[in-house]
């Protein structure tokens, strides 16, 4: 059994569209529109392309399960993820101040 | 393999029609899709639902599920040997070893190549997503995990087969709860020379006796004797890294953070998170004759300053 180091998905390691569309599920015109609806960040646009961090590569893969499982269309996804995204905020707004508090 | 009752899993009649399946499915996923769900085994009964969908929804799967008869669920069972010829024209010598239920019908070939590989277009393989619970001192120094995963597979006679497979996978210095990492083609194997599927690890800290995470940054209770937190004092502190002394300011609070600056974990690029010692007053239970008298000055000196 040989030893496999696993890849960081954090703002480090950068994906192109077509990457994001092969690990992600996601169709090319799904992610452009979740990028320009403001769901997914890009880094940059090249040309007509874009680089990502590879951060979003779990929230692309999130937003296809909800269109195979919940029958989610572009608009759904990109309204689950932006809550989504909020929910994680506060998860760890919530996580920060229990870490200030005593253990008692 | 056990019987799983599709039927009951999705809580529909045995004639319901594709559209009351479909309504019954989104209804329930909408409960229990984990991505949105905080309801309890979320993920586990979303699996159930999904297995019962996915085949219920396609009629010749819901064909070749229903000539299985019904059964009680969990009931230990074997299809009848002829099953696979059946439905679908699975070989000579078709073998149900191996295999759990759910495997009969998710790579179930509706084009006529049944429980058999069709010389079909590739397809990429499965990809796994899989929770990794590691300890702080892991995330800090960085880990090897040894995961047991069991995936469906064809084997060289084309046949499916549930194989065990062992991934041991690095886990670089640094992982926060939350994070993220792929392991590029350690999931399931491709079809037809598709490319293999990908390994997600969904990595989650172990609550740890002294440090609390948060992001990078770890706390951890500081106790002060009164004497300590008014005057000052130089206290060691246990950091994962090691032991490090600690300089706590004359008149120190409770509820006060004191910096250790680079002392949390570490990340993979970039500086080190914080660790915050978090300054708890701890006034003694019981006083001697000595203390109690020297509190009483200090009560007298403040009650005359008033």
């Amino acid at each position: 059994m040989t030893e496999s180091e696993a890849l960081w998905l954090d703002e480090h390691r950068v994906v192109s569209l077509s990457e994001l569309v092969e690990i992600s599920g996601l169709s090319r015109d799904e992610l452009i529109e979740l990028v320009q609806g403001g769901a997914i960040p890009a880094r940059e646009a090249q040309g007509a392309s874009y680089t990502f961090s590879a951060r979003v590569v779990t929230v692309a893969r999130t937003a296809c399960r909800l269109r195979d499982e919940l029958g989610l269309d572009v608009s759904g996804m990109g309204v689950a993820l932006r809550l989504l995204d909020r929910v994680h905020e506060l998860e760890d707004e919530i996580t920060r101040l229990r870490a200030l508090l005593p253990r008692g | 393999m056990k019987y799983s009752d599709y039927y009951a899993a999705l809580g529909v009649e045995r004639g319901a029609s594709a559209e009351e399946i479909k309504k019954a499915y989104r209804r329930l996923a909408q409960k229990y899709h984990p991505d949105v769900s905080k309801e309890p085994e979320a993920e586990a009964r979303f699996k159930e639902i999904a297995e019962a969908y996915q085949t219920l929804k396609d009629p010749e799967k819901r064909a070749a599920y229903d000539a299985l008869g019904q059964r009680p669920q969990g009931e230990e069972f074997r299809p009848p040997p002829d099953w696979a010829r059946q439905h679908g024209g699975g070989g000579e010598g078709f073998s149900f070893d191996d295999l759990d239920f759910g495997d009969l019908f998710s790579r179930f070939n509706t084009r006529g190549a049944g429980f058999q590989r069709g010389a079909e277009a590739s397809a990429p393989g499965q990809d796994f997503e899989v929770p990794a619970g590691i300890s702080i001192e892991d995330a800090f120094n960085g880990t090897t995990l040894e995961l047991q995963l069991s995936m469906p597979e064809y084997d060289a006679s084309g046949q499916l087969r549930r194989v065990p497979h062992q991934v041991k996978a690095r886990i670089p210095p640094g992982a926060i709860d939350g994070q993220r990492l792929r392991l590029p083609g350690k999931g399931g194997k491709g079809f037809n020379g598709g490319r293999a599927g990908d390994l997600y690890l969904d990595i989650s800290l172990k609550p740890h006796a002294r440090y609390r995470a948060a992001g990078h940054d770890l706390f951890v209770d500081l106790s002060l004797e009164p004497w300590q937190a008014a005057l000052g004092a130089t206290v060691e502190v246990r950091t994962p890294g090691g032991t490090v002394n600690l300089k706590v300011p004359a008149g120190t609070s409770s509820g006060q953070k004191l910096r250790l600056a680079g002392r949390g974990l570490p990340r993979p690029r970039g500086t080190a998170g914080d660790l915050f010692a978090v300054a708890q007053i701890v006034v003694p239970a019981k006083l001697s004759e000595r203390e109690r008298e020297l509190y009483e000055e200090l009560r007298q000196l403040h009650t005359e300053g008033a």
